[in-house]
């Protein structure tokens, strides 16, 4: 009898089991709580354009979407440094999924952290959205189909900006190389640019990430006798670059030219220094009313204008859950299926979509940097020259490496 | 006692990863064999050495090497990281041992410096990207890729390790190499070739240096610029100190102390992880120099003492 009753009661159970695991597939998001993580230099060379901007913007994010759909699910962050270095990141990244039940990782602000990160997501299954780093690599050789490139990339701004300069007469080119995997994704995309528009590159130099002092790079540079040093670095690297260019007085002989360059260096080095620059960008603050309102929303909290990654940032955290709204499912290949399917459209992106490589394209701008005397008023930084159609702004899937883009 | 206090630690290493998160803990056993390794030498051979990260980072990238480009099974890779580690011990070995204590300690860092330049160049090591991508593979036909598994492997190695160099301690060459910390003229005078054992002694720590970096290697899937950097070198002297020189059991508890301090401090803390542990180094060389063990063992063998103080009067 005792026997038969226990045999009854383990029946019973199993049964109960079953009916809750059935349940909880009905609810398809895991503990009811989707919790975003956000990976990013805090106190790094990138941390102005990134950072605990990024966070503020993430946290933005989750709030509006909070008032506008009401979710039935909760939203959660956290987040942290990953100090621009593949070891930490992965470790982070690997903590967070199995610990933490972090269901999507984003900003990633170095291309060593992203490429880490989006190793450690694909073994996890969890999703990555890189709107930090640029490598086109990572949407080329290193892809992978749960990650999504959103914000800029090599490619992108290495080619407008190039393109640009050369239009202007800046024929022979002079490359000055942050030594990672980003520096030279930017480095070889602006090359190409510069020899289809015929130009012409006379040499580059390597400098190790991230540099205080930068001068034995420029003298090589003075010295290569360019009309253009190309400036394949970012952040302090790039800020550190402009000013010391002049104390040496390679500039204005020679022209600068950053292949990527965010509002925030602009901010630091000030319009005397960079005046005149051509640079691609995703984003402006003062480009709409739209983007005005948001950033002066951001601004209220941040007291800085959000530069292309922080409003980036929170254009993707609202695309994410958009999708797992529409699907009621925080399941990776799901969410990542309804985020490919449903164009952008925002104060952010315009023309937006994701195609299968993870690259988000959307209409870029070409800017250049207003003379001190043209600023009217506190940030008023940029010339918006021309709109750079999605389809122009990035590298044709036609060109691309990814073995995910079916030829 | 001895042993009792082994088995319980034993057993604690067995059940453990079922209720820590595994990645951790097997993190701590890596650095805990890479501070063992680095114990033979500053502990018990007197010799303190400031580039055991090339041996530890190096070997990793030779192994890394081994599976990821040259695709060979991971036994081999290990191995191989391993000799590679040991022939570079050997090398930087016969450089160092002609000079003692400060200037030891600068031709070790300058060598390893070599190293860390070597990885950041070379064309196969991936520069500031690391080599990342490291496949786990299987081990001796286990699957690599459940982290439990992968726990237990690594546990096992710990094990080898460390009874390999607790052997090694109480073996005649060990004595020997007391011996030569103790006084190393008195060594000579009776007649040991003092450079050939510190060298040997150099040569075992960066084997074991190599063996502990590969697992790490294994652990996460990459060998990066962090594991060979000179601040790898000074955590490991961290992590030995704290824990007590010249004892079995310290390096072990220094590693676990300082790997889940730096794990929990991370998030909370930022940057000042790195103030923090400069502090507790400080605090660990003023107050308590014998370190956690150290002074453990001390007060213990005090209060025996105490206690059997009247009986032998």
């Amino acid at each position: 009898m005792m026997l038969k009753n226990n045999k009854l009661r383990s029946v019973c159970l199993a049964s109960l089991l079953a009916l809750g695991i059935q349940q909880g597939a009905q609810a398809q998001i895991s503990d009811n709580v989707v919790k975003i993580g956000v990976l990013t230099d805090m106190s790094g060379p990138y941390s102005d354009f990134s950072g605990k901007g990024s966070v503020t913007a993430t946290q933005m994010a989750i709030s509006d979407f909070e008032k506008k759909y009401h979710p039935k699910f909760k939203i959660e962050m956290i987040s942290a440094d990953h100090q621009d270095k593949a070891d930490i990141t992965s470790d982070k990244a690997r903590q967070w999924f199995d610990r933490e039940h972090v269901d999507m990782i984003t900003d990633l602000v170095s291309s060593t952290a992203g490429l880490s990160a989006m190793k450690v997501a694909k073994e996890k299954n969890k999703i990555v959205i890189i709107t930090g780093a640029g490598s086109s690599k990572i949407t080329n050789a290193g892809c992978n189909d749960v990650t999504v490139l959103y914000v800029y990339d090599t490619y992108a701004t290495g080619q407008g900006t190039a393109k640009a300069v050369v239009k202007q007469g800046g024929k022979t080119w002079f490359f000055l190389t942050a030594d990672y995997v980003f520096g030279h994704s930017l480095e070889t995309d602006a090359t190409k640019a510069i020899k289809l528009a015929g130009g012409q590159v006379l040499g580059s130099v390597s400098h190790p990430f991230p540099s205080r002092d930068l001068s034995s790079y420029l003298l090589k540079a003075q010295a290569s006798g360019a009309q253009v040093i190309g400036l394949a670095n970012a952040g302090d690297d790039t800020i550190n670059s402009i000013k010391q260019a002049a104390e040496f007085g390679v500039t204005p002989k020679q022209h600068l030219a950053a292949l990527l360059i965010f509002i925030s260096d602009v901010h630091s080095v000030g319009l005397k220094q960079t005046q005149g620059m051509y640079l691609t960008t995703g984003f402006y603050w003062d480009r709409t009313p739209e983007t005005r309102a948001f950033s002066k929303r951001y601004f209220n909290v941040m007291q800085k204008m959000p530069s292309m990654n922080q409003a980036g940032v929170y254009s993707a955290v609202m695309h994410y859950l958009e999708a797992v709204q529409a699907t009621g499912s925080d399941d990776t290949k799901t969410v990542m299926t309804e985020m490919k399917k449903t164009p952008i459209n925002d104060f952010y992106a315009h023309n937006g979509h994701i195609r299968e490589d993870g690259r988000m394209v959307y209409d870029m701008y070409l800017a250049q940097v207003k003379k001190p005397s043209e600023s009217k008023y506190p940030w008023d930084y940029y010339q918006i020259l021309a709109t750079i159609p999605a389809e122009e702004a990035f590298q044709p899937l036609s060109e691309s490496t990814c073995p995910l883009v079916k030829k | 006692m001895r042993i009792a206090i082994y088995l319980i630690l034993l057993i604690i290493g067995a059940v453990l990863p079922h209720f820590v998160y595994p990645v951790l803990l097997m993190k701590i056993l890596c650095f805990a064999i890479f501070a063992c390794a680095f114990n033979l030498l500053l502990g018990f051979s007197g010799l303190l050495s400031f580039g055991h990260a090339a041996f530890f980072g190096g070997a990793a990238y030779v192994s890394g090497y081994l599976i990821k480009n040259l695709e060979l099974p991971t036994e081999v890779a290990i191995i191989g990281g391993v000799l590679s580690a040991a022939l570079m011990g050997w090398l930087v070995g016969i450089l160092a041992i002609r000079r003692q204590g400060i200037y030891f300690a600068m031709v070790t860092l300058a060598l390893a410096q070599m190293v860390y330049f070597i990885c950041l160049e070379a064309p196969i090591t991936g520069g500031e990207d690391g080599m990342q991508g490291i496949p786990r593979g299987s081990f001796l036909g286990l699957s690599l890729k459940d982290d439990l598994t992968l726990y237990y492997v690594i546990f096992t190695g710990f094990i080898l390790a460390f009874l390999i160099i607790y052997r090694t301690i109480h073996s005649p060459f060990g004595q020997v190499l007391k011996a030569i910390r103790e006084n190393e003229s008195r060594a000579i005078s009776l007649g040991y070739d003092v450079p050939k054992y510190k060298l040997l002694a150099f040569v075992i720590s960066a084997a074991f240096a190599g063996f502990a970096g590969i697992l790490k290697m294994l652990v996460f899937n990459f060998a990066t610029l962090t594991d060979v950097h000179w601040h790898m070198s000074g955590d490991v002297v961290l992590m030995t100190i704290f824990g007590g020189i010249g004892t079995i059991l310290g390096p072990v508890v220094g590693s676990s102390i300082i790997i889940t301090l730096e794990d929990q401090l991370t998030d909370s803390a930022g940057d000042m992880v790195t103030v923090i542990m400069g502090v507790i180094f400080v605090v660990c060389v003023l107050i308590f120099r014998k370190g956690i063990v150290g002074e453990s063992v001390a007060l213990y063998q005090r209060m025996l003492g105490r206690k059997n103080l009247p009986q032998v009067k």
